[in-house]
């Protein structure tokens, strides 16, 4: 047995190792078939699929795209009437922001954090999986809606009093709140799953100031979830009981304001935006340490930029609202928070050059990936301040121009880093390398896709196109532009297509990665391609913040944990000195029938109140059931605190 | 080598040729970019200044972010990390930082002047209109202290060059936005709130609005036409409408008006001087004088109109207005009275 050949956390493990790689894999494995997968724990499984979840609403959330593009691409066009329409830019719309960018970045999160910290699985891995199960269930109970004709049809932000009960009768817009609910859950407890992870199971010497930029961004999203999705779910509490028990929180001839909802719902809205490309940030981060083989230059400049990201974002809502009867000197503030918040960005570009310029790149599709980012999210970063400005907004606001902004940015601030991160990490996952050849295909045909798309509605937007119409008369001249957009879209299709094939060419070939193909310098190199359940065989000690690159042969290693259940190694928060070991549930269906219980008690409360009493009972059952004492429970002695 | 050369010039000529023809295939009475009045002028300039700063930001960040990949891979191993290339590399992001700074505070600055000026139109002999917003089309209302001089119509607002308009807006069921680009920036109108706005139409001619929030089926067909012309031009159209149309003379149209009062169009429409008072769709009194129907969406000919009595669902899905079957002596004699109310 060579060192060579074993994931490097072993090579100076113990004599015994073998057999402690049979105990630990006992103790750590997931059982066997499907109800196996219906109970997994593990944080691997439950990320991976947040992640594969998640890519498929991407592709039916690409599909409503096309299909707007498609009735968009010529004046007058008659494939889809407004009915339809209007449901399919809203399904757009939620499902883009609510069941692909945040849960796919909470999926990413959920896999790496825990590798990156040296550590075995998440803090509290029941409850990982009934945050997967609600988001699924989220996610189908929006389709279900969608394929009976019951989709959302107010817009993903279901302004009132178009969204409330008088002006969108039927149950489309309370599928959408409900929905909403189930995202909300979903996204609470992964981000709660990675802050409590990131400062509690660190591996030890990993102090705050050695932790990975991806995450320090995972972190600061995380807390961004945490205040800002409870907004979201008092308003879409609000709207569910205005529709459904004549509440009138949101009807003025009640005493009720169309306007609160609007400030509560872009108090959450906006971080959303920035939850979304926080995370993003700090994928490019490891993409641009990796592919310059330097570490990312200002490490604490980088920290500062991602925090103060986070809260400005928080102050930036009313930029959504330029157009409302809010006084001038008021909605000042808000242009100078959101020109502010350029600043961060603006540093962590140029830090990202300032690496790029003192390393050696390589011109891997990844590499590409973060390119492409640079370049596009420039250009949504200019339009954003622009929007920024009060008067300015007041021409573009509502118009295809912050069409083209909102995507820039998303796109080119969000997915691209993602595709980069996926080319980057899916070696690590699944122990297969994607093909470079189509991924530089799949990166230039979305590169000249979405660029060919968005760019031209700027223009658009200037003249006088609003956003959200099904159709647009041959007269006012939009059709050779937005023939132009549709063309894009077409290319932008082909490169998923060369993505796609990729996946599946690669998912079928021999396992050809190794444990590092990319010579990374944070933790999860450390361990074996796709990792094992148990993720490390001995907890890594980081020695500084790029643990692999500074002790290219020993990474040293603590042991201490018990192989006969599963146990985690605790340490303190700020300089990760080994504080205690802690024990982690086993595997439970119950996660998985709370989840179902808690979809009892929004679905059906949709159509009768009894749903709420009926749904609570039976959640009650299911975390009853949850805290039964498990066999482990009875034989585990007390821990014992080490001493130090 | 030459020749290649050659084409590609011509592909450039070509392409900078179709990129014209698109410029100008484009509306110039819905643009931001033809601005008619002093608001629209000063944001039209703001836009200006804002496109030139962020096309020299991004060329410049682009180059920088070229000549470091150019650059860096030319070099067979990464820099040291020393001290004095930290030292370096700080100083350039340093100043990269204060020059953002430095943009964006004159930004905000260029920002808060120009949104101070537009708030500041001269109040002075300004002429007010209400408009609310309705599902999904535009009331217009002129206010005079003298009731019988007020006007009410629908989706199209004449204004006097010059003259400093105010507009005071609200909804009547949902949100939209009256939004005139070539005259100001957009104002949503909000149930429950009332908003106010200001422009001025320098240059005679036709504007066109659009409802700029999403109001549910029709938002794409919510529009309207803003008609600035010379001063008498719009006294005497405002003359025309304060009259009361005379009685049909013709026995085609005195047969229209009884179909008008005896079938569903009497239920939602007013036409002054006449039994048909409500309020709920727009008022007809003056329709004939109008340029288009369906909220902008049809010009006012024959043809669309008896095409939008039969059938508006077709026309307009979802939209308020029902079908209403007409024998075709019905209709003609309809749209022959409608077409009477000048």
């Amino acid at each position: 047995m060579t060192g060579a050949a074993l994931p490097r956390d072993l090579r100076y493990a113990d004599a015994d190792s073998d057999q402690n790689r049979g105990l630990l894999n006992r103790t750590w494995r997931e059982p066997p078939g499907f109800w196996g997968w219906l109970t997994s724990v593990s944080h691997a499984s439950i990320g991976k699929r947040y992640i594969v979840t998640a890519f498929v609403f991407l592709l039916l959330g690409g599909l409503e795209a096309g299909m707007m593009r498609l009735q968009l691409g010529r004046p007058e066009n008659s494939i889809l009437g407004p009915d339809r329409y209007n449901q399919i830019f809203t399904m757009h719309g939620t499902t883009m922001m609510f069941l692909f960018a945040v849960p796919v970045m909470l999926g990413m999160g959920l896999y790496f954090v825990p590798l990156m910290l040296g550590t075995r699985n998440v803090a509290f891995p029941r409850l990982n999986a009934l945050g997967y199960y609600t988001y699924l269930i989220g996610g189908c109970l929006l389709y279900a809606g969608f394929l009976v004709n019951s989709g959302p049809d107010a817009g993903w932000f279901n302004y009132v009093p178009l969204a409330g009960p008088e002006f969108s009768p039927g149950k489309r817009v309370d599928i959408w709140a409900q929905t909403i609910t189930f995202t909300e859950i979903s996204g609470l407890i992964a981000a709660a799953q990675i802050i409590v992870t990131t400062f509690k199971q660190r591996a030890p010497g990993m102090s705050l100031n050695r932790i990975p930029l991806f995450v320090w961004s995972m972190l600061v999203m995380a807390m961004m979830v945490i205040f800002a999705l409870p907004a979201v779910a008092v308003d879409s509490g609000f709207l569910a009981m205005d529709r459904l028990i004549d509440t009138h929180f949101f009807n003025p001839a009640e005493g009720g304001d169309a306007l609160l909802w609007q400030h509560i719902f872009w108090f959450f809205g906006h971080p959303e935006v920035y939850i979304i490309f926080v995370p993003a940030l700090g994928m490019v981060s490891s993409l641009v340490e990796t592919f310059t083989r330097r570490p990312v230059f200002g490490y604490p400049v980088m920290v500062l930029s991602l925090i103060a990201t986070g809260f400005i974002s928080f102050g930036l809502w009313v930029h959504h609202m330029f157009a409302t009867p809010i006084p001038q000197l008021g909605q000042s503030f808000f242009t100078a928070a959101s020109t502010l918040i350029a600043i961060p960005s603006g540093v962590q570009i140029f830090c990202w050059i300032a690496t790029i310029w003192s390393g050696k790149p390589r011109f891997a599709t990844p590499f590409l990936f973060v390119l492409g980012f640079i370049f596009l999210f420039m250009i949504g970063g200019l339009t954003g301040v622009m929007v920024a400005s009060v008067p300015f907004d007041l021409q573009v606001h509502d118009t295809y121009f912050v069409v083209a902004h909102l995507h820039y940015v998303l796109i080119g601030g969000g997915v691209f880093p993602l595709f980069g991160a996926f080319y980057y990490w899916f070696p690590k996952v699944t122990g297969r390398m994607l093909s470079e050849r189509l991924g530089k295909l799949h990166f230039w045909l979305m590169f000249v896709g979405v660029n060919l798309t968005f760019f031209p509605m700027h223009q658009l937007g200037l003249e006088g196109m609003p956003r959200r119409v099904y159709t647009y008369l041959a007269d006012m001249g939009w059709g050779p532009l937005n023939l132009v957009a549709t063309l894009g879209a077409v290319v932008t299709v082909l490169g998923i297509i060369a993505l796609l094939v990729n996946v599946v060419t690669s998912i079928r070939k021999v396992p050809d990665a190794g444990d590092d193909p990319w010579a990374g310098s944070t933790l999860e190199w450390a361990t074996s391609s796709p990792p094992p359940a148990f993720v490390f065989e001995n907890i890594p000690i980081a020695d500084s913040r790029t643990p692999l690159w500074t002790s290219m042969q020993e990474l040293q290693v603590v042991s201490g944990l018990r192989y006969d259940i599963r146990e985690v190694l605790i340490t303190s928060t700020l300089d990760a000195i080994p504080d205690s070991r802690h024990s982690e549930p086993l595997p439970s269906i119950w996660p998985f029938l709370t989840a179902l219980a808690i979809g009892v008690l929004f679905i059906v409360s949709i159509f009768n109140p009894l749903g709420t009493l009926i749904g609570t009972a039976l959640a009650a059952v299911g975390f009853l059931g949850w805290g039964l004492p498990t066999q482990q429970d009875l034989d585990e002695e007390p821990p014992v605190p080490e001493t130090r | 080598m030459k020749s290649s050369g050659k084409r590609w010039q011509g592909d450039l000529v070509a392409a900078i040729q179709v990129l014209m023809l698109l410029a100008t295939a484009c509306s110039r009475y819905q643009s931001v970019q033809n601005p008619a009045g002093p608001q629209a002028q000063r944001l039209y300039s703001l836009w200006i200044f804002l496109l030139i700063v962020a096309t020299l930001v991004f060329v410049a960040v682009i180059s920088a972010a070229f000549l470091a990949v150019r650059r860096a891979s030319r070099r067979p191993q990464p820099l040291r990390q020393d001290e004095a290339t930290h030292r370096g590399l700080t100083r350039i992001v340093a100043a990269a930082t204060g020059m953002t700074v430095v943009i964006l505070f004159s930004f905000f600055i260029y920002s808060l002047t120009t949104g101070r000026a537009l708030a500041s139109l001269p109040a002075k002999s300004a002429l007010t209109i209400h408009v609310t917003g309705v599902q999904w089309w535009w009331d217009v209302e002129y206010v005079d202290t003298v009731p019988s001089r007020r006007v009410v119509t629908a989706n199209e607002i004449h204004v006097p060059v010059g003259v400093p308009v105010q507009i005071i807006a609200t909804a009547h069921d949902v949100i939209h936005s009256f939004w005139v680009p070539n005259l100001h920036g957009k104002k949503d109108l909000i149930p429950g709130h009332t908003t106010a706005t200001w422009f001025q139409a320098d240059t005679a001619g036709l504007y066109r609005g659009q409802c700029a929030e999403f109001c549910g089926h029709q938002h794409a067909n919510m529009a309207l036409w803003v008609v600035a012309e010379p001063r008498e031009a719009y006294e005497k159209w405002y003359a025309g409408q304060l009259q009361t149309p005379p009685p049909p003379s013709d026995s085609l149209a005195r047969a229209g008006q009884d179909v008008f009062l005896s079938k569903s169009c009497v239920m939602c429409h007013n036409i002054g001087g006449t039994l048909a008072g409500s309020h709920v769709g727009p008022d007809l009194t003056h329709l004939a004088s109008r340029r288009s129907i369906a909220a902008g969406t049809l010009a006012n000919t024959r043809e669309n109109l008896q095409a939008w009595i039969q059938d508006p669902q077709s026309i307009k899905p979802g939209s308020r207005m029902p079908a209403t079957s007409l024998r075709p002596a019905d209709l003609k004699a309809l749209v022959a009275y409608l077409e009477r109310l000048k």
